[in-house]
């Protein structure tokens, strides 16, 4: 009994550990959170500015377009998230250290999400605002949101590994993520949709909290198999 | 005869479509073909090359 | 019986013994499909609601069918390739790709021709089958990219495998996402209703020769990908140099 929580608490220490060092090390580059944060109000505010100010028009598509802006601010990010280990060694380290090496990229989705989805999902309802989003829709609004980005944050890893190292890696990304992401937007934005036309929510809700574990759970494998194979 | 060409007004719809399977079966079929020849001709000359060599 | 499959997945016996069975294939696969296809555009009587436009369906299900299958074909051999390292098997993931993704481009054009006399437009978001299509079209080129984009071929197999697998995994999910969502719309069926024998038989045959063209043309491609991969082992260089000593 004591063996196992003893081998417990060696996984959870170095899952916080390697949040830790995550955290701090995306201190040191604000950049890493500020940029994608800009990039998400810019593309909030492409479609108003393409599309006209008509607030009827921007409370239809409101939802979709704060969904769509997310997603693409989060693949923006994403590119990063290997980079930075995979130029100056730390990789090779990452994987030859004891600790298993799917609970190490866990540990680093999780602190990428915090870094660039968690101050997108903050944001969100000042941007919600401009779209003339009532406010009884933003609890849901962020909570859709958090459920997506990290959903995405997750699966996105998944495709940073693959290509991480190779040239015009980061166009390769997108094209490889946007098809599997498509659900994500899907239950997001739409569940968002429901809310301001007043229905229930619950259902989209429960599938995006569903396929949330879902991708936290698995994802973390696939990463560790593409981060090997690519850092042969 | 006229009238399964015509398919009761429906006629350019199913035959393009109908069409389009051909072409892309067919098309499917030349590009495997062309890719096996090229190759054995690659191939070929490699082997030319490094016998050349030797 | 373990032996068998031992041998097939030697590459040189493989290429000995697949053109018998691309030719039975194809020829047997040419043959339903003729059938099928005249039983079905002209012997079949016409649908109550669609007239003679439901006879896209021959075409349409069967590419649409195989577009599905080739996926599956190509992620579980790119599982079995990368579990057991079977060289053969990275092989035919690799060459499922290609046909995969012109069977989903033509079940998506001929599923858009269907459309336009049935719906109006030639393209209709509101149907789910359709929408699904295109997430699978992009998810294989995707797919080819990611090949195309490594230059170690042992690499891109296993990656590439990667991929494959995670998308399999999120087909059902993306499937069932493109229908929760058209169901908000109450989308259109583009089907209704059970068929009569006359018309359902002429579209299972279909259905096969289709099956049976699609594999002879993959066995036709991996024999290609097998040979183009073991070009400098032996047993090419003699195969090659034979048949340049015929020609």
């Amino acid at each position: 009994m004591k063996e196992l929580e003893q081998s417990e608490s060696d996984l959870i220490a170095g899952l916080v550990a390697i949040i830790r060092r995550d955290l701090l090390l995306a201190w040191k580059r604000p950049g890493d959170a500020v940029n994608p944060l800009m990039f998400y109000a810019m593309v909030c505010t492409l479609f108003p500015l393409a599309t006209g100010p008509s607030a009827e028009q921007l409370l239809q598509y409101g939802p979709g377009v704060l969904w769509v802006a997310a997603l693409l601010a989060t693949l923006l990010a994403l590119n990063g998230l290997f980079l930075s280990d995979y130029e100056d060694g730390s990789l090779d380290q990452l994987i030859l250290s004891p600790q298993p090496l799917p609970l190490l990229v866990l540990g680093k989705a999780l602190a990428h999400w915090l870094v660039t989805g968690l101050p997108l999902v903050l944001m969100s309802p000042l941007l919600a605002m401009t779209f003339s989003v009532p406010s009884n829709v933003m609890g849901i609004l962020m909570l859709t949101l958090t459920l997506g980005t990290l959903s995405l944050s997750m699966l996105g890893s998944i495709g940073a590994a693959l290509t991480v190292g190779l040239n015009r890696g980061n166009a390769l990304l997108s094209l490889l993520i946007l098809p599997l992401a498509m659900p994500v937007l899907i239950f997001g934005a739409r569940t968002v949709s429901l809310a301001v036309a007043g229905d229930a929510t619950s259902a989209g809700v429960y599938i995006l909290a569903a396929y949330c574990m879902f991708t936290v759970s698995l994802s973390p494998f696939a990463t560790a198999a593409a981060l090997k194979i690519s850092n042969e | 005869m006229s009238d399964t060409l015509a398919m009761g007004g429906y006629g350019a719809y199913v035959w393009s479509s109908v069409g389009l399977a051909v072409i892309v079966l067919i098309l499917c079929a030349v590009l495997a073909l062309r890719r096996h020849r090229r190759v054995l001709r690659d191939i070929g000359m490699q082997l030319r090359a490094t016998e050349a060599n030797e | 019986m373990w032996t068998f499959f031992h041998k097939l997945a030697s590459p040189p016996h493989f290429y000995r013994i697949a053109p018998t069975f691309i030719r039975i294939f194809a020829i047997a696969g040419v043959v339903l499909t003729a059938v099928g296809s005249w039983n079905g555009l002209i012997e079949a009587p016409i649908d109550y609601q669609q007239k003679d436009a439901f006879r896209i369906i021959y075409v349409h299900v069967p590419s649409a069918y195989l577009s599905m299958m080739a996926y599956m074909i190509m992620a579980v051999s790119a599982t079995i390739g990368l579990i057991w390292r079977i060289k053969l098997s990275h092989a035919v993931a690799a060459a499922a790709a290609p046909l995969g993704a012109w069977f989903t481009f033509l079940s998506l054009a001929t599923g858009s021709i269907w459309g336009r006399p049935m719906w109006g437009t030639w393209w209709e978001w509101g149907d789910p089958r359709l929408t699904s299509q295109l997430l699978m079209l992009f998810l294989y080129f995707g797919y080819m990219a990611l090949r195309s984009a490594i230059d170690d071929p042992g690499k891109a197999d296993k990656a590439s495998a990667v991929l494959a697998l995670v998308g399999a995994v999120n087909i059902p999910i993306i499937h069932y996402s493109v229908y929760w969502w058209t169901s908000l719309h109450q989308g259109q069926t583009v089907l209704a209703g059970k068929m009569p024998p006359e018309m359902l038989i002429p579209l299972l045959i279909n259905i096969l020769g289709f099956t049976l063209i699609f594999a002879a043309l993959l066995l036709y491609r991996v024999r290609s990908e097998v040979l183009y991969r073991e070009r400098r082992a032996r047993w090419v260089r003699e195969l090659v140099a034979g048949q340049e000593a015929i020609s």
